[in-house]
């Protein structure tokens, strides 16, 4: 039986949703089951998106609302078209008996249903977020038995996503929990910050291999002598004149649109009159 | 583009009532999103967005004293096919129901779009926010700006309309005495409301996890130093909306240089009028009947202002977006010089 070559990528927004829906979770849940989406791949699973599924679980039995998954499913399919059921996810650290008989429901969405697991209670001090397979194991022709095989989690980011979730990491440090969108020159300075700190962490790494307290390592020095040449050996005139034009231009634009915007405020005016 | 229907759920919440005095004169003085929000937007666009020009969606969440706080929202499938329209109510009816099984807030509190270079500013727009805030007094629109996005720092604005504008789109009067009495300028269209992003305990949880297993960012963008591929685009539609400005400017120029014209005429006959009856009474002959003048010179229609003052908008968009841009560049450019001054 096919198993997925062992790469699961997980879009953030599948995270941060899971975690919405536990927190809002109903009285007396101890956990949250959804259904995830995404696009299959030959060597890897790409989860893009997911959906919260009510259910109920108690010692004994447990009942999904598969109408309401099939509903949530058909409405999903209308706005991304190409988002096909690769699995579905559950809070929670364990994978306990409900969740062979949940998984089989799933089996028969998908054709190789991948069952993820987020603790959210962090159990263990962390957020384990591990995806499974499931596989047959047994003897063939007794009682086959089912087993969840590990896969391996990577995180995939748009460039946009990349962006946002930088944004949100701030939210860290506020006490509050909050953080206000920063003007432009601000965001430029903000970089700017960021790239001194990492030329920082460069230059003690340094200072450690000349001072003798850290081996050099070739691979490194490579890295290092990539950087150094990267900046570009122009000669000073020639950077001048470039500099000046591309500052000529920068000023010669905001000044068209300073003159543009006076002029309809302008013309507002005239035309009120 | 789109029209959206009104949603026809009332909202079950009870409102933030209009707090007097407010800086801000609305009922909303900050709009508080959750990351799970923005996250999904810029899902929507990545995947949906790369063909047509605009992506669209509904945003959930609660009205908290003068705080609009958005905790999710749903995507909108696109105007592909021609369906009944009666497919969009349907969805978002069936959307809502879900949602509130699994408990997430079903208040429909506005919706968000994306941009294509800053140009939002149109007769669509205001139509479906003018229902909105219609039905919702406290709804806003979310303008998402993927471009900018893209080159290193989240873009994203809300905006109400204000409440002078709100009158006018409800008496439907947009001729020019209309818009003359209401004193509207294009800077008082629409007011835009700072935005807090919120995160839950559990969500910076996550975020201290994504930290630790994803690899540090590679890409820079907001440090790029090659301005003159956005900044052209940019131009190009400033030039384009600027001549939509002119034709305009135009069309009203002939219309007063039509009006004058006229008044010319109309003087003119009276004149003529008066003349012929005098020399008549002089005759001794009954004099004309005085003809209605009105009738017979048919007065020119006045262009809509409607229009020139949403260009004005626009531009006004563009320019500041401009202005921004060409900011951060000098920034840039002058740490570069720092950088070589250094070298050399």
């Amino acid at each position: 039986m096919s198993v997925y070559g062992p790469v699961v990528k997980i879009h953030p927004v599948v995270l941060a949703s899971i975690g919405d829906s536990y927190e809002r979770r109903n009285e007396g849940a101890s956990r949250v089951i959804g259904t995830l989406l995404g696009t299959i791949d030959k060597h890897s699973v790409e989860v893009t998106n997911c959906f919260s599924v009510p259910h109920n679980e108690s010692e004994d039995e447990v009942a999904v609302d598969m109408e309401f998954a099939k509903n949530m499913y058909e409405l999903h399919k209308r706005v991304s078209p190409s988002e096909v059921i690769v699995g579905w996810y559950a809070t929670g650290f364990e994978i306990t008996e409900h969740s062979v008989l949940i998984h089989e429901y799933y089996s028969r969405e998908a054709t190789n249903p991948i069952h993820m697991t987020m603790d959210t209670a962090l159990q263990s001090g962390k957020m384990n977020i591990r995806a499974y397979v499931s596989a047959q194991m047994g003897v063939p022709g007794k009682t086959v038995g089912v087993m969840f095989t590990p896969l391996s989690v990577k995180y995939k980011y748009y460039d946009t996503e990349r962006i946002g979730v930088d944004l949100l990491q701030r939210t860290r440090d506020a006490p509050n929990t909050t953080n206000g969108l920063t003007s432009d020159l601000c965001q430029v300075g903000g970089a700017a910050g960021r790239v001194q700190d990492m030329l920082a962490t460069v230059l003690t790494y340094i200072e450690d291999v000349l001072s003798g307290k850290q081996t050099a390592d070739n691979s490194v020095g490579r890295y290092l002598m990539d950087l150094v040449n990267k900046v570009p050996k122009i000669t000073a005139e020639d950077f001048e004149t470039m500099l000046n034009s591309n500052i000529n231009d920068l000023l010669m634009v905001t000044y068209l649109s300073n003159l543009t915007q006076a002029q309809i405020a302008l013309n507002e005016k005239i035309v009120v009159l | 583009m789109a029209t959206r229907k009104e949603s026809t759920s009332t909202p079950t919440a009870p409102m933030a009532s209009t707090s007097p005095g407010a800086t801000l004169d609305s009922p909303v003085k900050q709009i508080q999103i959750e990351g799970l929000v923005v996250l999904k937007m810029i899902k929507h666009y990545q995947e949906e967005g790369q063909g047509s020009e605009v992506v669209q969606g509904v945003l959930l969440g609660l009205v908290v004293e003068d705080r609009l706080e958005i905790t999710n929202c749903f995507p909108f499938p696109q105007h592909t096919e021609d369906d009944a329209d009666f497919d969009e109510v349907q969805y978002q009816m069936e959307m809502m129901r879900s949602l509130r099984h699994v408990n997430i807030d079903h208040l429909h509190v506005g919706w968000y779009q994306s941009t294509y270079y800053g140009s939002f500013v149109s007769r669509a727009l205001l139509d479906s926010q003018f229902s909105y805030q219609h039905a919702i007094e406290e709804s806003v629109v979310l303008i998402y700006d993927p471009i900018k996005t893209a080159q290193g720092s989240l873009s994203l604005k809300a905006y109400r309309l204000t409440p002078k504008l709100m009158e006018i789109c409800k008496e439907k009067d947009f001729s020019a005495e209309g818009l003359k009495k209401a004193m509207i300028g294009f800077e008082h269209m629409f007011e835009e409301v700072p935005i807090v992003i919120k995160n839950s305990h559990l969500i910076n949880v996550l975020m201290w996890e994504l930290e630790e297993k994803s690899t540090v960012a590679d890409k820079h963008e907001l440090l790029n130093l090659s301005s003159s591929n956005h900044l052209e685009k940019s131009l190009q539609l400033l030039m384009d909306r600027v001549d939509d400005m002119s034709q305009d400017i135009v069309k009203y120029n002939t219309y007063s240089r039509n009006l004058s014209k006229q008044q010319q005429q109309k003087h003119q006959y009276t004149q003529r009028r008066q003349q012929e009856n005098a020399q008549r009474q002089t005759r001794g002959e009954t004099p004309l009947p005085e003809e209605d003048v009105t009738k017979m010179f048919k007065p020119p229609q006045p262009p809509p202002r409607m229009d020139t003052l949403l260009i004005a908008g626009q531009i006004n968009n563009y320019c500041q977006n401009v202005k921004e841009f060409t900011s951060q560049n000098l920034g840039k450019l002058f740490m570069a010089e720092a950088l070589q001054g250094h070298n050399s």
